[in-house]
């Protein structure tokens, strides 16, 4: 190319092109500089000022914000910039909660890393005392909050306002004062949050995270009077590898089934089965809805951060939402509905039913009023690769299993659920089948996938029989905000909008592996769920033979039963009074 | 590029009100600035005006008017009263004084217990062309304040305002203004002094759309307040020189952001801002030109970092004033991502002079590097405090014992601290040193925004820079680790120092961390808040180690190092020191010399101020 340009990193020349920082050609080349603030998919903060590198022997630099010259000599590693990191991190430390070995974050915290990594073996700075260590925020079900463990990287600031458009975090006061913290020093659960824990996944410290329910499970595992069943969420076993060293995107269903057999659960489902059924559900409301004039758009309703989102800023659009359950929603009754009957010894008061979720909503999902009591306890995968870890078990070397039917077996468009687009491209191949009669031929709607920043919003047209259905997926309620403004002035066009609050989708969702670091992590795990539904006998919902078998048996034959609705339908209520807005 | 006709004759609306001016009789002018104000100027002026000098009701046999006008500069004497044309100045002027001044003004006599003493000369100043405070001074951004009444637009006119902004919409031609600008060498008199002429060309690179000027009032530093008295003084001097850089940029917007803690800036930059507007001075198609220009107050919330260019424009757009990485410059993407030209109030202050008197004017004053003149706040312990306006070249001795009149008391010159949290510390060694942007950086000061303390021997320098880290860490936004976090630990070790519980390695600290938030920070905040505790440790070090090693504070004024005792000698034993001492520390019978339990002592100094023999002595 010709517009290719060269600088010296370390007296080696390297090429650049469009990279836009330095710090870009820095890792590029085989380099790297240690980051707590910059993530590729945030703004540029330049706060942290780790990454700060020596150009051309004089100036000393945040490579994170500057841009590449031609012709420039970087040191990423002179001993003033190498002095200036470990007093940088001597200085975070000293004013940091040092519980390390107690922390949620341990071993997976980019403070601790760093701090060894520099040899970091004395601190000159006086400690922080335990008296001004401030609350810990344990009060919601999905993340925990520690703001004396901050380094004040504004990460979390920025995902929530850049990914949600919803800044539910802010900086408050000043100087060494400075805190993250919710409105007024609330806490999440008294503001708007809607735990998409998109904050704990940036997050390089222990200030931010998942709330662990670990305990809780191997408690009742080990509860002989308890039968405990667990279900696997789409995206998990694209991401579970990774904690495992194996590859982003490689798909470890069948080890992650043995090693849930390993763990104690006594029966193991998959969720994809029940987004197969959410989507015969969704499909079937949404095409009555299109044919006999109900209220459209409608909106997708599996993700729990988007259903709070409505709930508690919108509450008058709510009727626009799928009346669906989600995907969770749906397998937790119906285990406890339907389990006892093909198997002895279960009954629907001695279950409990285990989902493991991408997602830290979920956790607030299973408390929501109107679902109370049908998940019992929600694991994340980063969760269950603890589990895993430390029950001695050797994730790589376990031979792949097969899930418990009847609610193991599924199709291709359960398995792209976890995906931004992959609802709709899901239940628009069942819908066309519910409205026509016919099946729909070209079933790989391109235009829908893709979960990279430059797709939050995608639109597509479907030619149903000459109607032309338009479907818009978005990711992130930033996005979905635009599109709902689109839709009180009028201008909304499209008949079904799918949202996942997380950007990207469930594949990056705020209870993976960390993936902040790298953008392209959630590419390759979507492409591991899209290469799955390729491959797989059945790719559509409706066509998958346990949910017919499902439908036949227990749900009153077919769709939008009266049982399917008792069972697989709920409601929504408006949080907007409870909501910090209406506080005086 | 063509003349433009414009409808608006300048020179005619000068003359006429030039005319009205002269109506008033002889002017007798009343500072009416802040701290005027605060010693009851108001009531001077409604006293002026019951004996008959009142400029509202102008009849033909109007002999004298009293004008309520801004900061003469000379605050320390307040309430000030100018007569101009009689060259009189009275100082500490109160209520009960002003029928004898009217009176003797109609007598043609001289008030002589009023006049102000030259504390050198020891004599009263009869003109005012002998007062070294002003005779040694330089006015040009500053040259109005103090003399118009800065709530009326026709004074300003009357003095020349907007006569620039004429002319320059009359040449139309951007290019014309920006290269005067250019070569004027007028450089950014907000701290950086970072060349005009060179920002303006770069903003007007990027002309096309939609473009901002900004005027950065948001002076924080503390005992700085030029900016302060140029916008409260003069503000149309100010929008005269924001309306010229817009239009030499392209611009068509500006604001002026103003702290809220200076309400009679606001006050008077929207009075100003309406009248001219209401001329065609401003606004839209200003003077029947092509050329609109409309500006708003914004007024901040009082964070020192929202001086900060691009916290200042965070904080515009709504958002926490907090420094950007400035990787993109503003001059493309600025306030709400459009180009914009950012400047100083006195920057702005000082275009409309250059446009009208050309760049050779200006820059036949001040140094090789830095042209023109410089206002200061003077504070601290000289005679004249005050402010100033003075050529760059002027030496700090000229401004310290000439304009500034020496140190109060006749104590001895220690330091001047300039350029305040930002700056440095200048000593006897630098005070034949010219006031030039490149020599004080040579020597780790800046010239900030001009505050200039004056210290004596009395003044404990360790203090000073614990005083100055404590000031920064404050206000320090909290963004960048450096900063947030290392001036907390310098401030925490200065904290010790200056208790008696330092240790030698604590100084090697200071500079440790000192280096580190210099070369780490994200703005200048940061990059400059370690510069008084750098520059004290370089040019008083022995002062930091007789803390530290002797446990001894040379100045005597850090409490904790404090040791009263009582001279026995001169101790009568009357018991009045035990009875005031509030923790009851000091023992002894009646007619005996008494002694102070030093484990007790909490060194109030309740004993020293109530001994009536003086045998109380601090150690």
């Amino acid at each position: 190319m010709s517009d290719k340009k060269t600088l010296f990193i370390n007296n080696v020349e390297v090429e650049y092109t469009d990279e836009k920082t330095v710090l870009e050609v820095i890792r590029n080349n085989g380099f790297d500089v240690p980051t707590f603030c910059h993530r590729p998919d945030l703004t540029q903060f330049g706060a942290c000022r780790m990454c700060i590198i020596e150009q051309d022997g004089k100036y000393i630099q945040a490579s994170c914000t500057m841009p590449p010259r031609e012709g420039i000599r970087i040191e990423t590693n002179s001993e003033k910039v190498r002095k200036i990191r470990k007093t940088i991190l001597e200085l975070l430390l000293a004013n940091h909660k040092r519980e390390c070995l107690t922390c949620n974050k341990s071993g997976n915290c980019e403070l601790q890393k760093y701090a060894a990594e520099y040899g970091i073996d004395e601190i000159r700075f006086p400690k922080l005392e335990e008296k001004d260590y401030l609350p810990v925020d344990t009060m919601n079900p999905s993340l925990v909050r520690d703001p004396s463990k901050c380094i004040l990287c504004g990460a979390c600031v920025r995902a929530c306002s850049e990914f949600q458009g919803h800044s539910v975090l802010g900086f408050v006061n000043r100087g060494s004062n400075t805190r993250v913290e919710p409105m007024n020093g609330r806490c999440l659960s008294q503001v708007d949050c809607v735990f998409c824990g998109q904050c704990q996944a940036v997050c390089p410290t222990g200030a931010i995270s998942i709330k662990s329910d670990i305990d809780r499970v191997w408690e009742k595992i080990n509860d002989k009077t308890k039968k405990v069943v667990v279900q696997v969420a789409p995206s998990v076993r694209v991401a579970l590898g990774e904690e495992f060293n194996l590859e982003s995107g490689e798909n470890t269903i069948g080890r992650i089934y043995a090693a849930l057999r390993r763990l104690g659960f006594d029966l193991i489902f998959d969720t994809n089965f029940s987004a197969d059924l959410t989507i015969t559900e969704e499909a079937n409301e949404f095409a009555e809805r299109l044919t006999k004039g109900g209220v459209l758009p409608m909106f997708t309703s599996c993700c729990p951060a988007w259903v709070r989102y409505m709930e508690t800023q919108h509450p008058d659009l709510l009727k626009h939402l799928s009346s669906c359950k989600s995907p969770q929603g749906m397998l937790s009754p119906v285990v406890k509905e339907f389990v006892p009957k093909y198997y002895e010894g279960y009954t629907k008061e001695n279950i409990t039913v285990v989902s493991v979720m991408p997602c830290t909503a979920k956790k607030y999902e299973a408390i929501r009023e109107q679902l109370y009591g049908e998940t019992d306890i929600v694991l994340t995968t980063q969760e269950l690769a603890k589990m895993i870890k430390s029950a001695g078990i050797d994730f790589k070397k376990l031979k792949e299993e097969k899930a418990d039917s009847p609610f193991g077996q599924y199709s291709g468009a359960g398995t792209i659920f976890g995906a931004s687009g992959g609802v709709a491209e899901a239940a628009v191949r069942t819908a066309y089948y519910y409205v026509t009669g016919e099946e729909l031929s070209n079933i790989d709607i391109t235009p829908l996938r893709g979960v990279d920043a430059s797709s939050r919003t995608k639109d597509t047209i479907i030619d149903i029989k000459g109607k032309q259905v338009k479907v818009r997926v978005v990711s992130t309620l930033k996005e979905a905000e635009k599109s709902i403004k689109e839709l009180k002035e009028g201008k909304a066009d499209f008949h079904i909008m799918e949202v996942m609050a997380c950007p990207g989708g469930c594949v990056n969702g705020g209870g993976q592996p960390t993936s902040c670091l790298d953008s392209t992590i959630k590419e390759k795990r979507a492409q591991g769920l899209y290469s799955e539904d390729k491959n797989l006998e059945y790719r559509k919902s409706h066509t998958n033979p346990d949910i017919k078998k499902l439908y036949a048996e227990c749900l009153g034959g077919k769709p939008g039963s009266e049982i399917a609705h008792h069972l697989l339908h709920t409601t929504y209520m408006d949080r907007f009074s409870g909501s910090y807005k209406d506080i005086k | 590029m063509e003349k433009v006709k414009l409808t608006i004759d300048i020179k005619q609306e000068q003359q006429k009100a030039q005319e009205m001016i002269k109506k008033q009789g002889r002017r007798i002018l009343v500072c009416a600035s802040t701290g005027c104000l605060a010693n009851g100027a108001l009531d001077l002026i409604a006293e002026f005006k019951r004996l008959g000098a009142d400029a509202d009701v102008l009849t033909n046999d109007v002999k004298m008017s009293v004008i309520p006008t801004g900061c003469i500069g000379f605050c320390e004497q307040g309430c000030l009263v100018v007569v101009p044309d009689r060259k009189l100045t009275y100082v500490h002027v109160k209520k009960e004084d002003v029928s004898e001044i009217y009176e003797s003004l109609k007598n043609d006599t001289v008030v002589e217990r009023l006049l102000y003493v030259d504390p050198a000369l020891n004599k009263k100043i009869v003109n005012n062309e002998e007062m070294n405070f002003y005779a040694k001074q330089t006015r040009t951004a500053m040259k109005n304040c103090g003399i118009i009444n800065p709530e009326s637009i026709d004074e300003a006119i009357a003095a020349g305002a907007y006569s620039a902004l004429s002319k320059v919409l009359e040449i139309n031609d951007q290019e014309y203004v920006i290269k005067e600008i250019e070569d004027s060498g007028l450089r950014g008199r907000g701290g950086g002094g970072f060349a005009t002429g060179k920002k303006w060309r770069s903003v007007y690179k990027h002309q096309g759309g939609k473009s901002y000027v900004i005027c950065n009032g948001d002076e924080g530093d503390p005992g700085a307040f030029m900016d302060r008295s140029v916008m409260e003084d003069d503000p149309n001097k100010l929008l005269e020189g924001m309306a010229i850089a817009a239009f030499a940029v392209g611009a068509d917007e500006g604001y002026i952001y103003v702290r809220a803690e200076y309400p009679l800036a606001v006050k008077r930059l929207k009075m100003a801002i309406k009248a001219a507007e209401e001329r065609n001075l401003l606004g839209s198609n200003i003077m029947g030109s092509n050329f609109s220009f409309h500006i708003h107050i914004k007024e901040g919330a009082g964070a020192f970092v929202c001086g900060e260019s691009s916290a200042l424009i965070a904080s515009i757009e709504g958002e926490r004033g907090m420094p950007r990485p400035k990787n993109i410059h503003m001059a493309e993407c600025g306030l709400f991502k459009r180009p914009t030209l950012l400047n100083n109030v006195e920057t702005f202050a000082n275009v409309p002079l250059i446009i009208l008197n050309g760049a050779k004017w200006f820059a036949s004053m001040g140094t090789e590097t830095s042209k023109g003149t410089k206002t200061f706040a003077l504070t601290g312990e000289v005679n004249n405090t005050g402010l100033i306006e003075v050529p760059m070249n002027t030496t700090l001795r000229q401004i310290v014992f000439d304009l500034g009149g020496g140190i109060r008391n006749g104590k001895k010159f220690k330091a001047v601290q300039i350029g305040g949290p930002s700056g440095g510390c200048l000593t006897e060694q630098h005070l034949d040193m010219p006031m030039d942007y490149d020599q004080l950086t040579k020597v780790g000061a800046m010239v900030g925004s001009g505050g200039l303390v004056v210290m004596n021997e009395d003044t404990c320098i360790v203090e000073v820079a614990r005083f100055f880290m404590n000031f920064t860490q404050h206000e320090s936004c909290g963004k960048c680790t450096p900063c947030r976090e290392g001036t907390k630990q310098m401030l925490a070790i200065l904290e010790r120092i200056v208790k008696g519980q330092g240790k030698m390695e604590d100084l090697d600290m200071l500079e440790e961390l000192g280096q580190v938030i210099k070369a780490g920070s994200l703005c200048g905040l940061g990059k400059s808040a370690p510069n008084p505790v750098l520059s004290t440790l370089k040019y008083f070090r022995d002062e930091y180690i007789a803390h530290i090693k002797d446990k001894k504070c040379p100045a005597g004024v850090c409490t904790a190092l404090k040791r009263y005792e009582i001279e026995a000698d001169k101790c009568k034993g009357c018991t009045k020191c035990a009875r005031n001492c509030p923790v009851g520390a000091i023992e002894g019978t009646i007619k005996e010399p008494h002694k102070i339990n030093q484990d007790k002592c909490i060194k109030c100094g309740a004993c020293k101020e109530n001994c009536p023999f003086k045998a109380i002595v601090t150690k």
